[in-house]
């Protein structure tokens, strides 16, 4: 399967987007922010259906979109659960409403549409594995730097707080690696799965193991297996990239449940 | 660099003046100190120095400014007029002198260790990567620093638990253990007791108490009830309708300097080596 250039790319391209969705993810599992990830992606999609219209690459509306609303919420500050759950609601059906009304307008439509809403992993031309290199590269260098205040600030906030952590300016940031992070995802698994790559591994790994370290190393090993995975199971199959994805993802977690697997998978020395 | 140095140093320039020398400054001194939020005034004009190695219970009716009372102290919240000054420097963020465990919200538990809690803490304010990523000499540095205020707490036995799994007093010495981290010399501990039935209230303040004697540190203790204290405080800092008493309990609880702060007829009423504070409505 890797004599053909459109897998190899589509390898290099999971590839990537694996290794950020489950560092990333790993992160927005702890903070219980899942479904900030899964809103950014929705609005990832008006952003990208509308470049579309406007003739520009949908990659640049998708992260245009999704990092100006990762920044609106971070500086929009941590309202309570019930807020935050209505907003994140309606920004959700709103921006859909708006992506499936940009699709009205264009007419090559259904095809455009199932690619940013289940994906297309198949597609990415070597042009976009650069854009994609380039901003995964990026978050990675941003998590390097953040990831110790991130995580005192996520375990305990108050405490994080007094010790001079700038808690607003870290959330900020850090929805703003995630938008990235969604919007990269989105070229792999497509709007509507981004759960898969980016919650999948990281709650399954936090399952697996109660330490950061080897919980982050773990998320992005089971999210590049998943994904590429997927791929050689589609090659095989002949489904579709992004449902072999989800399945793995999905089968993972629930083996990660079933009782005396932790001890047998991560023993601690 | 990290982001509490540059917290800390931005403070005292803007102080203009060096820190004065340590041992002599109490740990906490309000002079005349005013604390404002949100247009409603928590402190104002209050005066008072708590002495080193104090333990002080710090009693007021609910929402009278305890918590406040702790982020004005931790430089969170501004010091409208006056000063507050700990061991001798105006506050500011970041500050490696303080220990803090804040009050513990129902909030979800994250499923890690103990031991990775505790390390979160460990110089969380630095930017980079998490201590578990670290090796060496900084790994054996860190795992002894987390090593020794897991022992502090008598914790060590928890330390490659879930927390998840502990229970309501083993989480709150998992809280105790992290403001421990750093070395502190001043404790702000807010609430410890809450949600703990006698038992485990008697264990902590012992356990509080102990710490405190062994590393010779100045504790603030919040609390709703002040007989958990008892025997244990050296004084008590009642906080309410503005005003702040801080002295021995038998001088501050009393019908009129409480009915004073609560700003209702209020009787103390002392029994069988308790204390019992009745609202008279």
């Amino acid at each position: 399967m890797f004599a053909f250039e459109f897998m190899r790319h589509a390898f290099a391209a999971t590839g990537i987007v694996a290794v950020l969705s489950g560092l990333v993810g790993y992160f927005m599992v702890l903070r219980g922010e899942s479904f900030a990830g899964h809103a950014l992606s929705h609005v990832g999609f008006a952003g990208a259906t509308g470049a579309l219209l406007l003739g520009v690459p949908p990659l640049w509306g998708l992260l245009a979109l999704t990092v100006a609303a990762g920044l609106a919420m971070g500086l929009g500050g941590r309202g309570t659960t019930q807020g935050r759950d209505v907003a994140i609601g309606l920004v959700l059906s709103c921006t859909l409403g708006f992506g499936l009304l940009f699709l009205h307008f264009l007419t090559t439509s259904a095809t455009r549409a199932t690619a940013l809403l289940f994906g297309n992993v198949l597609g990415v031309d070597g042009a976009m594995l650069g854009w994609l290199a380039l901003f995964g590269t990026a978050c990675l260098a941003a998590m390097a730097v953040l990831s110790r205040p991130l995580l005192f600030a996520s375990l305990q906030p108050e405490a994080a707080e007094a010790r001079g952590v700038p808690l607003r300016a870290i959330s900020t940031a850090f929805l703003a690696i995630v938008a990235i992070a969604t919007a990269e995802c989105v070229q792999v698994t497509g709007v509507l799965l981004v759960f898969a790559l980016m919650v999948g591994p990281a709650a399954t790994a936090q399952r697996l193991t109660a330490s950061p370290g080897r919980g982050i190393v773990l998320s992005v090993v089971l999210a590049v297996a998943e994904g590429w995975g997927g791929l050689a199971l589609s090659w095989w199959t002949d489904c579709p990239t992004s449902f072999w994805i989800s399945a793995l993802s999905t089968l993972a977690y629930l083996l990660a449940c079933l009782p005396g697997v932790r001890g047998r998978v991560c023993l601690r020395p | 660099m990290t982001v509490g140095d540059d917290m800390t140093d931005a403070c005292c320039d803007a102080a203009g003046r060096m820190p004065p020398p340590g041992p002599a400054a109490p740990p906490v001194r309000l002079d005349r100190a005013t604390i404002r939020i949100g247009g409603r005034t928590i402190l104002s004009d209050a005066s008072l120095t708590v002495s080193e190695g104090a333990f002080v219970g710090v009693l007021g009716p609910n929402g009278a400014g305890k918590t406040s009372l702790m982020r004005a102290i931790l430089g969170i919240v501004p010091v409208a007029a006056g000063e507050i000054s700990v061991f001798g420097r105006p506050v500011g963020r970041g500050n490696r002198d303080i220990g803090y465990m804040p009050q513990f919200h129902g909030r979800v538990v994250p499923r890690l260790d103990g031991r990775s809690f505790i390390a979160a803490a460990l110089h969380g304010e630095r930017w980079g990567l998490p201590c578990d990523w670290r090796w060496g000499g900084h790994r054996r540095h860190d795992a002894a620093e987390v090593d020794r205020v897991l022992a502090l707490v008598r914790a060590t036995h928890l330390a490659e638990r879930p927390i998840h799994q502990l229970s309501g007093g083993e989480r709150q010495r998992l809280l105790l253990a992290q403001a421990l981290v750093g070395r502190p010399r001043l404790l702000l501990l807010d609430e410890p007791l809450a949600s703990l039935d006698p038992h485990g209230q008697r264990a902590v303040v012992a356990l509080v108490n102990d710490i405190r004697r062994q590393l010779g540190i100045a504790v603030l203790f919040s609390t709703h009830d002040l007989n958990p204290l008892l025997g244990v405080m050296d004084e008590v800092l009642y906080v309410g309708r503005g005003a702040a008493r801080l002295g021995p309990v038998d001088e501050v609880a009393t019908g009129p300097v409480l009915s004073a702060l609560y700003g209702t007829p209020v009787e103390v009423i002392r029994a069988g080596g308790r204390i019992f504070v009745v609202a008279d409505t």
